[in-house]
């Protein structure tokens, strides 16, 4: 009986224990912007360890501040990613998929290039030709690395604080 | 000890545990139980339902509608947030003429995602573009999304980087709290989540792209008009300005850099001109509502290397 009990005792203090940590381990997220990264430490100036696309999924480990520890689902790739990266929304592609009867209000689903579009902003070139948009393309093709702020910081005699 | 007492003492503890599951398990439950007007509506519809009022399709269409009723513009994902930024973005080239310099602009985009990196919100769909306007002009303007402008005006009110920094993370604060998305008429949000709520996952056919093209149509306009125009109310430029100092701060930059630039402004402005004169409350008041963050004002001891950089850069703007 008390061998019982004591066993008893012990498994529910497993479950207590294993719970949250099982329930953390298995949510999921999904990146919202066109290119995540994943990396070394919960900072910009950490290495990085993976590169993601819109709508890939990922497993939440921990969180620290703005961070997220997460893990990519089929390997045991793990690292840090900005939490404005993530949303717990599942991103569905393709149109007329079976599990997209709840539509774009729904709150467990984001339409990816539905809505404010590519085809709405094709659509609105059409009727206002005169608006020029080869200036937004060459401005997005303006990237800066981390190597250069890195050393954009250091020559600027620049330290950030946390967060960064 | 006696076994019995031993297994009371047990017994108590396994009644605890249990009781300690209990509560750990029904938790989430409470907490995720927040959506209040949803909810009300889903009863509501039930019991129409129930009662023989309605339809099963007219309570499935009041609740998706008043669904789109309940959101606003936190409900534009990114991706959405990205293609309303680019179109805003390209009124504003069109309206001033970008300065071709790839060196200035490459100065302007390191410092810009610099700071964008410090915000609370620095990664947008398509992340964070600087460029420099042609114009004498004392302007700065953030399209959603992350694409920033700054003229060549608003540059000369900068003596050294950490007043330049000041203006763009300005403008990262006015980014990171979706101000121009909330410039969007209300209505028009509504009309856009209908027709997406309406069409779902299919794609969209003539007249549903075209109610669609002229809603983004109406937003684009709203947003413009409010940046060029109207300006956003006191309190967004006050979000935008705590913002700026949270950013210069994580940074490493000075938050008087924003007094600084504020006070050749003062000196710069035209009253009346069409500029920040138009859309902004007065440097004045600016300062005022910063020092409350920042305490008195002091003056900025820029290092000898960073002031030379800054006068490589924009010393001849």
């Amino acid at each position: 009986m008390i061998k019982f009990k004591t066993s008893l005792i012990i498994f529910l203090l497993i479950s207590l224990n294993g719970f949250p940590v099982f329930a953390a381990g298995q949510k999921m997220m999904s990146i919202q912007v066109k290119k995540g990264e994943i990396r070394s430490t919960p900072s910009f100036l950490g290495n990085i360890v993976a590169r993601l696309s819109y709508g890939d999924r990922v497993y939440v480990r921990e969180e620290k501040g703005p961070w997220v520890r997460v893990g990519l689902p089929g390997n045991s790739h793990e690292g840090w990613i900005h939490t404005s990266v993530l949303t717990s929304k599942k991103i569905v592609f393709k149109s007329g998929a079976k599990n997209v009867q709840t539509s774009a209000s729904s709150d467990e689903l984001a339409l990816a290039g539905k809505g404010f579009s590519k085809q709405v902003e094709n659509e609105f070139k059409e009727k206002n030709p005169k608006i020029n948009y080869a200036w937004i393309d060459r401005m997005e093709k303006f990237v800066v690395s981390e190597k250069q702020i890195k050393q954009f910081l250091k020559e600027g005699e620049l330290s950030p604080e946390g967060g960064f | 000890m006696t076994i019995e007492s031993k297994d009371r003492f047990f017994g108590s503890n396994v009644k605890l545990a249990v009781l300690g599951l209990g509560i750990m398990l029904a938790l989430p439950v409470f907490i995720s139980g927040c959506k209040t007007m949803e909810a009300v509506t889903n009863i509501g519809t039930s019991l129409g339902q129930s009662v023989g009022l309605l339809t099963e399709s007219q309570a499935d269409s009041i609740s998706k509608s008043s669904k789109a009723v309940a959101r606003s513009f936190e409900d534009f994902t990114p991706e959405q947030e990205y293609y309303i930024g680019r179109t805003v973005g390209a009124v504003i080239v069109n309206k001033y003429k970008p300065y071709n310099n790839k060196r200035v602009n490459a100065y302007i985009n390191l410092l810009g995602q610099t700071l964008a990196n410090a915000s609370d919100m620095p990664e947008t769909f398509n992340g964070y573009h600087f460029l420099i306007l042609d114009s004498d002009e004392i302007n700065a303007l953030a399209a959603p999304g992350g694409l920033i402008f700054i003229t060549r005006g608003m540059l000369r009110c900068c003596r050294d980087e950490d007043a330049v920094a000041a203006v763009l993370a300005h403008e990262i604060g006015h980014i990171q709290f979706k101000h121009g998305l909330q410039a969007i008429k209300k209505s028009r949000i509504t009309s856009a989540l209908i027709i997406l709520g309406t069409e779902g996952a299919k794609t969209f056919g003539g007249e549903d792209l075209a109610n669609l093209t002229s809603t983004f149509e109406g937003s684009i306009s709203d947003i413009t008009s409010t940046l060029v125009n109207n300006g956003y109310s006191r309190n967004f430029e006050r979000q935008a300005d705590v913002a700026a100092v949270t950013i210069l701060k994580r940074v490493g930059y000075d938050p008087n850099g924003l007094v600084d630039m504020l006070k050749v402004m003062e000196k710069k402005l035209k009253p009346g001109g069409p500029d920040f004169a138009k859309t902004h409350p007065s440097p004045e008041s600016r300062i005022a509502d910063i020092q409350k963050h920042i305490g008195k004002y002091a003056k900025v001891h820029e290092s000898k290397v960073r002031h030379k950089r800054f006068l490589a850069a924009l010393g001849n703007n």
